[in-house]
């Protein structure tokens, strides 16, 4: 089996990824990209126009969470059991910020993964992260 | 004390002062929620570094102020946000180390519950952010 990455990220979602603006960027067979683009809203210093890392982690939740689900080849009710984000450099204002997530490894609750976020070239990338979920229901 | 434009967008204001730092409420809404009837680990995540950056500064200013750039942020997520206001609580405003060259490191720690306060723990989170005016 497997997940249908671009029908699921098609399907409209309320909630806070979609207050944010985060949409479907690219996927393949071991990773997926989630877009997040720059809203004066999401301003976390109004000196720099520089975003606030919330926004950066909800991007890299999401991408990650999906990146689950394409290793998993379905969704699976998970929840988010811990996120570490690296901040290497702010984001540069006015550029959308594009979050790889991937999945190295799902055990029978357990799913663990790590992604980096950039914007514009992914040899500058602004973050790195590492995390788990779990799944109350286990994974297939 | 102003917070940044992004705790507009999470509805966060401050609501009051506990030991020295700024608590922080955040009202639960349909732009804040992750899976259905639950905060999203992100929107938890932006409400503890607001919260703790308004904390690091109100700590930093008695000193002159100073640039605070955060380096990692580490979420423990201990149980899912649920359908009511979150609150945040911070121990430890601001805990200097002169480190050598790179500037001053700054740990300001925040915590999120729900349930009115302080013993219902929801989350956990650690920011580690530099402050270049500290540097040797």
């Amino acid at each position: 089996m497997a997940f249908d990455i671009r029908t699921f990220a098609a399907m409209r979602f309320g909630g806070h990824g979609n207050r944010l603006g985060i949409a479907f960027h690219d996927a393949s067979d071991d990773w997926v990209e989630m877009a997040l683009p720059y809203r004066p809203d999401m301003i976390g210093n109004v000196d720099s126009g520089v975003i606030a890392s919330g926004p950066i982690v909800a991007l890299m939740d999401i991408a990650t969470s999906m990146a689950v689900w394409m290793r998993a080849g379905t969704f699976v009710a998970h929840a988010t059991l811990d996120l570490r984000v690296d901040y290497l450099r702010g984001a540069k204002p006015h550029r959308t910020v594009i979050g790889r997530g991937e999945c190295y490894r799902i055990t029978r609750s357990v799913a663990f993964i790590r992604g980096q976020a950039h914007d514009g070239d992914p040899d500058d990338p602004i973050a790195h992260v590492a995390g788990t979920f779990m799944a109350p229901e286990g994974y297939p | 004390m102003t917070l940044p434009p992004y705790a507009d967008l999470l509805g966060a204001t401050i609501e009051g002062v506990e030991d020295d730092s700024p608590v922080l409420i955040m009202p639960f809404d349909d732009s804040v929620t992750g899976r259905p009837g639950f905060v999203q680990g992100g929107a938890i995540a932006g409400l503890l570094e607001v919260a703790a950056i308004a904390a690091l500064q109100q700590a930093l200013a008695a000193e002159g102020g100073g640039r605070i750039k955060p380096i990692n942020v580490t979420v423990d997520y201990m149980r899912g946000g649920r359908d009511k206001p979150t609150r945040t609580r911070d121990r430890h405003a601001a805990r200097q180390s002169r480190r050598q060259c790179r500037g001053g490191r700054l740990a300001g720690r925040a915590r999120a519950a729900d349930r009115g306060g302080t013993d219902e723990l929801s989350d956990r989170a650690r920011l580690s952010a530099a402050a270049p005016r500290f540097a040797m």
